[in-house]
């Protein structure tokens, strides 16, 4: 087999080293009855061409040429190249976690760069090395506030990612730590700030809230943070599109941002892997998740960089540690290193721009559902979702989200999305579709 | 090396009391141990700790080692210095290094600790 | 004689910030097809922020240079051996980056119709299939995203099914020599942790199980072959003694590489385990992840498996969200799907066959080098080992030098380290996985190269206690990073 260097005369060599004649030997050691007495049931191995082909016909099982407006947590945006000429080098791609310094100074700097970039995109003073994603870094963030509040209760936003609090429900669960949900302004579709209030209590260890929201508003998160800070709770401010803080002011009043770094340069595939970002102030660092890397130099003198303040982590701290989060996401970090780096200032802004610009298109075209201030996406009223998105997929388009799983009061609603890969031929199309939709004696089957 | 006025417990820390007055630390035994120390976590002034239960921890690059409390009171006071400056519990453990001050609610619990003898005899045997 | 590789000139580099100058770009967008939009006015003048204050500014030319750069102070499995203990650090074939790359699976959304996704579903039911014959258990789940967050998966699983029966129990326990995720993931998942002693063999004490197994128990979580790879060889009655108590066996994966195509957790007694695909299954590790860790589970534990899961219906694959006994959601969507893909794309191109014999080579390759160094290094547990063999620096600690001085050395030998200082029941331990990606060439280099140092300690020990000396960065001072963290770089 390709992947498997010895030849059957080394091997034979090495066993007869190790004073062993046969390779079943060297499981002899095994309980007959752990042994499996067979061969797995699995077909023999197949070339690289076979491989291709094998996938190349399961791509072929999927959406092909479709123009996509679904956004809700997972972003079309342009991927530079960069990118992956970047991560392909095999000394990011198959390099361990860097904990011997020495070997690992690509690593760790790119990391200490990817911190700094995180904080100054987020407006915290400090940020770790990456989480699996957005939706774990939710409850993540909710029990970093627990342990800083001595407090226990949580409170978030129906405006949150709806798979996000699912996720922090399950997390939630067994640890003692009740979750409430707070709602929406049905007119504007940011928080509805007086039901926060009637909810909030001194028991509340972190308020929730995400911006640019699940429906796509700028959220008011400067409220939020009085009214959590007002009873001693900390808030915690979530982000799932990424290229939004190119042009919104950072959630500089949050204590904890928890963040999905999706948009800058990971493919969209099917849901993961993303990377997750957890920020916060300086205060808090020690109840943090995740690795860090700090500056410091070698013996020689020289600025180095290694893994720092390792005592919270779970290899060391075991049950008493801030998670259990071992191995993260450190290869998708650095897309979104390399991506931060190609846009810049300039580009990041520009970006955001164009996006803003699409979607604003759009939504001049049809009316969207709530009057908050959108980023690049936003609700609108459609009436007969499924048959507006079985219309639209007949013109190759993938419409909006269908709400109506999340948000029962929504199900006449999609969410939809435009980003600087939209075009405006596209976005025709789903305008007037929509707006003959909206008429129903003008649907034709 | 051990004070003789300090009264010592098997998980290495030490305590020295006039009257209901304590100061409590970790002994030089404790910090070889540990190696350079990076962090010291500490509880706020006021909380109460009973004898043998955890009062914070010791922290090297590499380890966190709990601190337990030789005897039951009230902290009055903990050593600032110690946030700034954790390197000086290497250097000076059985003095500017003390971590704090307790006002102690049952100072008999003291005749149960070890003597600065008993305490060295007991290290020596450890090794 | 260091004869494996020498020095060359690497490149300095500075920090991007460092290198950037005001009005520098390595982008260009295309040019706007619709009108542009006032931001202040879309979107309110105070929610529009400033400039992003230290944000990059450079060249393409420049960017790639940095990060190329950047690159070459790392050490890769590409370069050579990489025997980190329990971290099964395999070549990553890159047949597997190719096809993750496939432009329809690559570019699928999570919420396309699944009219539009049945090909990256048809993945992961084969890949579940795969992985259930491979573990020998019934079910999987490929939503986790990595070996720990998979432990508290399978853990809260565990309780959903003790809280039906009527008590989810109070403790989990957990040999000393387990990884640190696993008594982590047990607290998170609201358990009290009872470590147990090994035996005086380092395998699990069955008489002293048998003692402590009560109605409080809700699990063993046991790692197999242990982190001295050693096959448990008790593991069977072990699982009888929790069964009869009605707990429940949870095996960490992190070992199956000494396991596949031989033994099956799911024939020896395991209910619910996970796997590391960034180990096992050759997904790249990529500094630090992406990983992906499935859950398996036998047939009494599939019904409370995390929500949604692959359902046929007649022709088609669709997503059941109606799952009323699930633990609920542990990630958003359905799972590390790029990292899948090459997962599959792995197993594709070993087959049954070729798995197995992937297994045989690791294990023989970590039974050579025991053979060829318990002269020079002692060996704390005589146990026959599997894919990985810890010995421990009990001799050249008399002369001063510990394991970590070991590690470091070894790098001036052209090899990344071993795991230094795992598990922790041996002091000075030096854990050694070659995994089956070693040729004798390779093997017998690194085997010349540990013998070296250990004659090295002897004649010269602060050669050893001071390496590496052939490194671009030297010993770093961790002390002074944690005393006064740096955590990100600021303007002079």
């Amino acid at each position: 087999m390709r992947y498997l260097p010895k030849s059957d005369f080394e091997r034979r060599e090495m066993l007869g080293a190790c004073g062993v004649s046969q390779p079943e030997e060297l499981f002899a050691h095994l309980p007959e009855a752990a042994r499996l007495g067979r061969p797995l049931n699995l077909a023999p191995g197949i070339s690289e061409y076979e491989i291709v082909q094998y996938f190349r016909d399961r791509a072929a099982e999927n959406g092909n040429g479709f123009a996509c407006f679904l956004g809700a947590g997972v972003y079309n945006h342009y991927r530079p190249v960069l990118v992956d000429t970047v991560v392909s080098r095999g000394e990011f791609l198959t390099s361990y976690t860097p904990y011997q310094a020495e070997i690992a100074q690509g690593t760790l700097t790119t990391i200490f760069e990817f911190q700094t970039m995180i904080c100054q995109l987020t407006g915290m003073d400090v940020a770790n090395a990456s989480m699996y994603d957005g939706s774990t870094a939710v409850p993540e963030a909710a029990m970093m506030a627990v342990r800083a509040t001595g407090k226990g209760r949580v409170l978030v936003a129906r405006s949150v990612h709806p798979e996000y609090r699912e996720v922090l429900l399950t997390y939630a669960k067994n640890q003692g730590m009740p979750v409430e949900e707070f709602g929406y302004d049905p007119e504007t579709g940011t928080l509805d700030l007086e039901d926060l209030e009637r909810k909030m209590d001194d028991f509340t260890a972190a308020v929730i809230v995400q911006t640019p929201n699940f429906f796509g508003i700028a959220d008011q998160v400067k409220e939020a943070a009085r009214i959590a800070h007002g009873r001693g709770a900390l808030l915690v401010v979530v982000f799932t599109e990424a290229v939004s803080l190119g042009i919104l002011e950072p959630p500089a009043e949050a204590d904890i941002v928890a963040g999905e770094l999706q948009s800058f340069a990971i493919s969209p595939s099917y849901g993961g892997p993303y990377a997750g970002i957890i920020a916060t102030r300086e205060k808090y660092i020690r109840q943090m998740p995740g690795r860090l890397v700090g500056q410091s130099v070698d013996s020689r003198g020289n600025r180095a960089f290694c893994l720092t303040l390792a005592t919270r982590e779970q290899h060391i701290r075991r049950e008493k540690a801030t998670s259990n989060i071992c191995t993260n996401q450190a290869l998708i970090a650095l897309m979104a290193t390399v991506f931060m780096t190609v846009y810049g200032k300039q580009g990041l802004r520009e970006l955001a721009e164009q996006n803003l610009a699409k979607a604003h298109y759009l939504a001049g075209k049809v009316k969207p559902r709530f009057s908050g201030p959108f980023f690049n996406e936003f609700v609108v009223k459609v009436g007969a979702v499924e048959d507006l998105n079985k219309q639209l997929l007949k013109k190759k388009i993938i419409g909006g989200l269908p709400l109506g799983r999340f948000y029962p009061e929504l199900a006449d609603s999609v969410l939809l999305c435009a980003t600087e890969m939209t075009r405006r031929a596209d976005m025709d199309v789903v305008a007037d579709t929509i707006l003959r939709a909206a008429t129903p004696t003008e649907v034709t089957a | 090396m051990y004070p003789e006025n300090f009264r010592y417990t098997k998980e290495h820390e030490w305590v020295a009391a006039v009257g209901d007055a304590g100061t409590i630390g970790i002994t030089d035994h404790a910090q070889q141990e540990l190696g350079d120390i990076v962090y010291v976590d500490l509880p706020k002034a006021g909380t109460h700790i009973e004898q043998g239960k955890s009062l914070g921890s010791v922290e090297s690059v590499k380890a966190v080692s709990d601190v337990y409390s030789p005897v039951s009171g009230e902290v009055t006071e903990i050593n600032q210095t110690l946030a700034e400056k954790p390197e000086i519990l290497n250097s000076d453990p059985h003095g500017a290094a003390w971590l704090v001050k307790i006002k102690l609610s049952a100072p008999a619990e003291l005749a149960g600790l070890m003597s600065a003898a008993e305490y060295e005899a007991y290290i020596g045997a450890e090794k | 004689m260091i004869n494996k590789v020498r020095p060359h000139l690497s490149q300095n580099e500075l920090l991007v910030f460092e290198r950037s100058s005001p009005g520098k770009k390595a982008y260009q967008l295309p040019e706007l097809d619709v009108p542009a939009v006032d931001a202040a006015e879309a979107l309110g003048a105070a929610n529009v922020r400033a400039e992003i204050e230290g944000f990059p500014e450079i060249s393409e030319v420049e960017a790639i240079r940095h990060f190329t750069r950047l690159s070459t102070w790392n050490y890769a499995i590409d370069y050579g051996m990489y025997p980190l203990g329990s971290c099964t650090m395999k070549y990553n074939p890159r047949i597997n980056e190719v096809v993750a790359r496939t432009e329809a699976l690559a570019w699928a959304h999570p919420y396309q119709p699944a009219a539009l996704a049945q090909g990256s579903m048809a993945v992961m039911a084969q890949l579940e299939a795969a992985l259930a014959e491979i573990t020998g258990m019934d079910a999987v789940t490929l939503q986790p995203a990595a070996g720990a967050h998979g432990e508290l998966t399978g853990i809260l699983l565990i309780r959903a099914l003790l809280e039906k029966r009527g008590n989810p129990r109070k403790k989990i326990l957990i040999p000393d020599s387990a990884h640190g995720t696993n008594p982590a993931t047990a607290a998170i998942a609201g358990y009290a942790v009872q470590n147990i002693p090994s035996s005086a063999t380092g395998v699990l004490d069955v008489s002293a199980l048998a003692q402590i197994v009560d109605k409080d128990v809700a699990a063993l979580m046991v790692t197999n072959p242990n982190t001295l790879g050693v096959f448990e060889e008790n593991i069977i009655q072990a699982a009888e003694i929790l069964h009869k108590k009605g707990a429940m066996l949870y095996m960490d994966g992190a070992n199956m590489n000494a396991l596949v195509g031989i033994a099956r957790p799911g024939d020896f007694g395991v209910d619910v385990m996970h796997l590391n695909l960034h180990k096992t299954f050759s997904t790249p590790h990529g500094g630090g992840g992406p990983g992906a860790g499935p859950v398996a589970v036998k047939k009494v534990l599939e019904p409370f498996l995390p929500a949604p899961r692959l359902k046929r219906t007649g022709k088609k694959w669709a997503w059941d969200y109606n799952r009323k006994r699930s633990i609920g959601r542990v990630k958003a969507y359905y799972g590390n799907f790029g990292v899948l893909v090459r997962a599959l794309a792995y197993i594709l191109a070993h087959g049954g066959p070729g798995l197995r014999n992937a297994t045989v080579d690791a294990v023989l390759n970590a039974v050579y080098i025991r053979k060829r160094l318990e002269a020079y290094y002692d060996l704390p547990y005589s146990q026959a080992n599997m894919h990985e063999v810890v010995f421990s620096d009990h001799r050249q600690a008399k002369l001063g030098v510990h394991t970590g001085d070991i590690a470091k050395r070894l790098i001036d030998y052209g090899f990344h380290p071993y795991t230094v200082s795992f598990p922790l029941i041996v002091h000075g331990a030096l854990m050694i996985e070659p995994t089956e990606t070693e040729g004798k060439h390779e093997i017998d280099q690194f085997i010349e190269a540990m013998i070296s140092i250990a004659q090295e300690i002897e004649t010269d020990p602060q050669l050893v206690k001071t390496a590496p000396h052939g490194t671009r960065t030297s010993r770093v001072d961790e002390v002074t990073a944690a005393r006064k963290p740096v955590l990100r770089w600021k303007p002079a």
